[in-house]
């Protein structure tokens, strides 16, 4: 099957990565084709983990779908399920309360805050570090904690659904929430001391992996993996969905574009989150949590197209609607597979030892890619 | 530029386009056979400078199939969607992952699932769909697996 490698040269080293192999946090599989230890090229198979979300869902009815939907990215699942509920929205032009409003943001930032500390810690241990894999995941079971308390899940929510969101928050939420920021705020310091000014982490990091803004554009390249080559593409930002064009915070940016420029614009993005979270979550409004809807919802003939921003970058939900119960065509663009599609250019010329670290700051998740 | 703005400009490179504005942004619906120059335009025009492609993907109309191309530009923050009909038993279209490199996976992706061929690609491959797979493209609508069930 090494025929189909084009460049391939006597004396070159094809080699598999994956697609069991524990720095691909999951099943990706990468044959990489090498000259001594320089890459020459790197090329992704996929499909390992594909359920055919898109076909399945066009089966399904428009409250059903977006329980699929959980299973795509499933460290942000809130924000999934959150794309889908705007997307069904926007077909049916149904006002939102303005407390479901709130609680959808405080549930994304909180996953926000989650996935990046699960890929904080998972990316410190594929370079060596052990230590930072069990504090990441001590402050993320707290969130897991206080989603479990209102969702009634740890990792696929289903929380949020056309009209606002399934049952309101535990009358503990907004205590647990205050007791975790206070507690965090000090953990985030522990980070960098921990991680961020070690030096040999930063040699391991720094001009490692460039990504030109070009590039990242041209390659399509979102979340914080285009912000760490100065490209500003937070769709909060860009085009604010619920009530993002009110609050206050800044988008991250970096304009080195190597490996530790993108791991600063996630733990810069996490205080981001703390600052949305902190002028919420005194102030949720009063009333319903959901607008009332119809039982079995019928979007009109047309197209809706929604973009919203996943710990990952830019989550798209395209649905083509004939007028029936159930979306004709449904299309997930989904960051993840188009932030690997620049592993090979960004891989190209650096050593096989580097290639970790330049997957672990492109943050893939590979039921997101897969689908 | 405004939807207006955009359809006077299309007109000017484009006379024989028609235009859909009942979505949220301005809709092209164009012949396959000037994709590949209008996109070039589309790309390079200063004043339109679509640099970003968003999403790529097919629908199947079970007459015929269409491509549908969302653009973006990250300098002036427009976003316009490209549609082109394609014959449904020999479906063809110029590649653009030249012009936008992300096209090249998602072109991969649509050639799988629905069968479209890219001319030119550099490497039109299955990507998603074990090595071997032939037969059907499983995103088109009369595909059925009687074993793996994905309707219910």
């Amino acid at each position: 099957m090494y025929e189909e490698v084009g460049t391939t040269t006597e004396g070159d080293l094809v080699i598999n990565v994956g697609p069991q192999h524990p720095a691909t946090h999951g099943v990706l599989h990468l044959v990489i084709t090498l000259n001594g230890e320089t890459i020459k090229k790197v090329e992704p198979h996929l499909g390992y983990i594909h359920r055919s979300i898109e076909k399945m869902c066009e089966s399904l009815t428009y409250r059903q779908f977006i329980y699929v939907t959980s299973r795509m990215d499933y460290l942000s699942s809130h924000i999934n399920n959150h794309a889908c509920a705007l997307c069904v929205e926007k077909g049916l032009q149904v006002e939102i309360p303005p407390r479901a409003q709130v609680i959808r943001i405080l549930m994304d930032e909180l996953t926000r805050i989650a996935s990046h500390e699960l890929w904080w810690g998972a990316m410190a241990m594929d370079l060596g570090a052990f230590t930072p894999f069990f504090h990441a995941f001590r402050e993320r079971e707290s969130i897991n904690d206080i989603m479990e308390e209102t969702c009634g899940a740890r990792l696929t929510m289903n929380y949020m659904v056309p009209g606002g969101v399934m049952q309101d928050i535990h009358p503990n939420f907004q205590k647990r929430v205050k007791d975790f920021l206070v507690q965090y705020k000090k953990k985030i310091r522990e980070y960098d001391e921990l991680v961020t000014g070690n030096i040999i982490f930063q040699n391991r990091m720094k001009g490692i992996g460039y990504l030109s803004p070009e590039d990242a554009i041209s390659y399509g390249c979102t979340g914080p993996t285009a912000r760490g080559s100065g490209v500003s593409s937070d769709i909060r930002k860009i085009y604010p969905y619920e009530i993002y064009d009110k609050l206050e915070f800044d988008e991250v940016l970096e304009t080195a574009g190597d490996s530790f420029a993108r791991y600063m614009v996630r733990i810069r993005e996490m205080q981001q989150s703390i600052r949305i979270i902190e002028q919420l979550i005194d102030n949720i409004p009063e009333g319903d949590f959901q607008a009332k809807t119809k039982a079995v919802l019928k979007l009109p003939k047309g197209e809706f197209y929604t973009r919203v921003e996943t710990a990952r970058g830019e989550l798209g939900v395209y649905i083509v609607s004939e007028g029936g119960t159930t979306p004709y065509r449904i299309k997930f663009r989904s960051p993840g597979f188009s932030n690997l599609s620049v592993l090979d250019h960004i891989a190209r010329g650096s050593k096989i030892g580097d290639l970790v670290a330049m997957m672990g700051t492109l943050d893939l998740v590979i039921p997101d890619i897969d689908r | 530029m405004t939807n207006e703005e955009l359809k006077i400009k299309i007109t000017e490179l484009l006379p024989e386009a028609t235009f859909d504005e009942s979505g949220e942004w301005i809709t092209v619906n164009m012949e396959p056979q000037s994709w590949l120059s209008f996109a070039r335009q589309l790309r390079s025009d200063d004043t339109l400078f679509f640099d970003y492609l968003f999403c790529l993907t097919c629908i199947d109309w079970k007459t015929h199939l269409t491509m549908v191309y969302h653009l973006s530009s990250t300098r002036y923050r427009h976003n316009m969607v490209v549609k082109t009909k394609l014959d449904r038993n020999k479906p063809e279209i110029e590649t653009v992952s030249h012009i936008w490199r992300t096209a090249e996976f998602h072109e991969r992706e649509v050639y799988e699932m629905f069968g479209v061929n890219f001319l030119n690609h550099p490497d039109l491959r299955l990507l998603i769909l074990p090595d071997g797979w032939e037969g059907k493209n499983p995103l088109r609508k009369d595909f059925e697996d009687p074993i793996n069930m994905i309707r219910l």
